[in-house]
């Protein structure tokens, strides 16, 4: 597959004091991101991607001798649905994370020591604005399109919401227009394993140099199992066991138990995660809901966006399902927005929006062309208004 | 670019400019596109199939992907939303054509209906001397493999219509190539092959 190949991160500086919704300040920030493609002489061409909650502004590419990808390099490249050729793609890393923007592990510049868990909670509203700093920063008038999935896919409502003339086409894949309880559940339960373990220190782990991997990797353990669907473990896992015999003791006997502590182990120790930048996370998760400003009515707050809008489900995605979209949908259409659904079939849960899959490539390729016609149309309705 | 289909064209004489319209198993959306440059329409399509959803993506269709059968379209939109509900070809594959009437003259102030007349004489041939079901240009499936669960010929339509206080506002009769002959008009639900109808609450 075509790759953009080696790419480099890059730093924005803001001055801007930025104030949040919490109404806390941040006096300064510096935002992490990074840029494929090129941007268009009219600056037309941008394309934002928010990032989920473990992901951050490596979408595509490569880090000099990293032999791993941007998280998202399936879809985004030249001749890509996302393609490289014909966008200048964007994806900055949230506020409060842990890969270059700032957050619980930078410095706070008013104490001199490391943020760790004074570092104010962000919301999806503040993200978005923060990015609209780089969009600035770029002097990118208005995005082609914003595009994120899970947690990306509620920034990219909100953008619609909070800037609707800096938006001209959302794609909101897999995600939900505010968490339901079992969500902020799952998410509280993840919060506690991190914050029950005794290496935590209330958040002041980095100053006791050591980190609460045990309750990291449950967190992501956790985490994990709501990405997948029931088929997809029955399938790849079932009861197999590791040694091929019951051993009646608490050791790892299952080959699915053996998966998911691996994969928290790899999240708290490889990945080097930091736990309150997960803690903040779920936190802006179980915030967002951008309805509560107006009366609890999705199709109110809707009414701001201009944008058209891709919204995509996928069939067995229980964390937020197809039926989370179409609250989305239905309240567009209550608008009469420009809107298309595509409900994609797929046996992978909520990963699916990362993973292969004909139908779900064959709709976002079918869109974003769609997208790059609109952009060569434009300049002749220019000429002719 | 394939031809416009001559029932989409018989469709367009029917649709007020600037209407708003919703297709019922809009396909890759060609309906919705003549219709948008031939009447200025706005509205949307919906279509349970992923390929065509992608044609009609393609085609710049505003394509909601659901299942007709399991959904229900009142869900999606609130009463009066839409001028004209369209449905060509599909009454007769889905399963409750009888409650999607219903939903579609909801949704929208009128409804425009097409489907295969399964009184043409033909079938009544093939079914009273072949002593088979029919199965021709028209009806080209097998009995035991075929979408068509609910064929039904015009006078059965019209009797549903009228059982549910359902005016018929304009009908076309057809043959398979779209076109009238004089003598359908006299024995439509012999002689016809297709019906358009166009159909409204009766007030």
């Amino acid at each position: 597959m075509n790759s953009i190949g080696i790419v480099t991160p890059q730093t924005l500086h803001v001055q801007t004091p930025l104030e949040m919704v919490s109404g806390s300040v941040l006096p300064q920030y510096d935002l992490a991101y990074e840029t494929y493609g090129t941007l268009n002489a009219d600056k037309s061409n941008a394309l934002l991607i928010c990032h989920a909650l473990s992901g951050n502004h490596h979408v595509a590419g490569y880090y000099e001798g990293d032999k791993n990808p941007g998280w998202w390099d399936r879809y985004i490249g030249p001749g890509k649905p996302i393609d490289t050729d014909r966008f200048f793609v964007v994806c900055s890393n949230n506020l409060g994370g842990c890969h270059g923007s700032t957050g619980p592990t930078s410095i706070n510049p008013e104490t001199g020591d490391i943020y760790g868990p004074d570092f104010p909670i962000v919301t999806c509203k503040d993200w978005v604005n923060s990015q609209n700093k780089l969009r600035e920063h770029l002097g990118i008038d208005a995005w082609a399109a914003v595009i994120g999935g899970s947690m990306g896919g509620m920034q990219v409502l909100q953008w619609t919401i909070d800037y609707p003339d800096r938006i001209k086409h959302a794609i909101v894949i897999a995600s939900a227009p505010k968490l339901s309880a079992q969500n902020i559940a799952f998410n509280e339960v993840a919060r506690r394993a991190i914050m029950t373990d005794p290496e935590f220190h209330d958040g002041r782990f980095i100053a006791h140099q050591t980190t609460p991997k045990r309750g990291l990797a449950l967190a992501r353990m956790l985490g994990h199992l709501t990405y997948l669907s029931d088929d997809l473990m029955g399938t790849k896992f079932g009861r197999e066991l590791r040694e091929g015999k019951l051993n009646y003791n608490f050791d790892v006997e299952f080959q699915v138990e053996s998966y998911l502590r691996y994969q928290g182990e790899k999240f708290a120790t490889k990945q080097n995660f930091d736990a309150n930048t997960y803690l903040l996370m779920t936190k802006a998760l179980d915030y967002f809901d951008p309805a509560a400003d107006f009366d609890d009515d999705l199709s109110k707050a809707m009414a701001r966006a201009t944008a058209k809008f891709l919204v995509i489900a996928f069939t067995t995605d229980w964390r937020f399902s197809p039926q989370r979209s179409h609250e989305i949908v239905k309240a567009l259409l209550d608008n009469d927005a420009d809107v298309t659904y595509a409900q994609i079939d797929s046996q992978h849960g909520h990963d699916a929006f990362l993973l292969p899959n004909e139908h779900y490539e064959g709709v976002f390729r079918a869109y974003m062309s769609r997208i790059a016609q609109d952009l060569m149309a434009s300049p002749v309705e220019k000429e002719a208004s | 670019m394939t031809p416009i289909s001559p029932e989409f064209k018989l469709i367009a004489k029917w649709i007020k400019k600037q209407a708003r319209v919703l297709d019922l198993g809009c396909g890759d959306g060609q309906l919705l596109n003549y219709l948008k440059s031939e009447c200025q329409t706005t509205g949307y399509g919906m279509e349970i199939d992923p390929q065509k959803n992608i044609r009609a993506i393609e085609a710049g269709i505003n394509v909601i992907q659901s299942n007709l059968n399991s959904h229900d379209i009142c869900d999606y939109f609130d009463e009066d939303s839409f001028d004209y509900v369209i449905m060509t070809q599909a009454l007769q594959v889905v399963r409750r054509p009888d409650i999607l009437l219903d939903q579609m003259l909801s949704i929208g102030k009128e409804s425009i209906i097409t489907f295969p007349n399964f009184g043409y004489w033909k079938n009544r041939a093939q079914l009273l001397f072949g002593g088979r079901m029919p199965q021709n240009e028209a009806l080209p499936n097998t009995w035991y493999d075929t979408p068509n669960i609910h064929l039904c010929t015009f006078k059965d339509f019209e009797e549903l219509c009228e059982d549910k206080g359902i005016e018929v506002v304009d009908r076309t009769v057809v043959d398979r190539h779209h076109e009238t002959t004089f003598l359908m008009t006299f024995a439509p639900n012999w002689l016809g092959e297709v019906a358009l109808y166009r159909i409204k609450r009766k007030d």
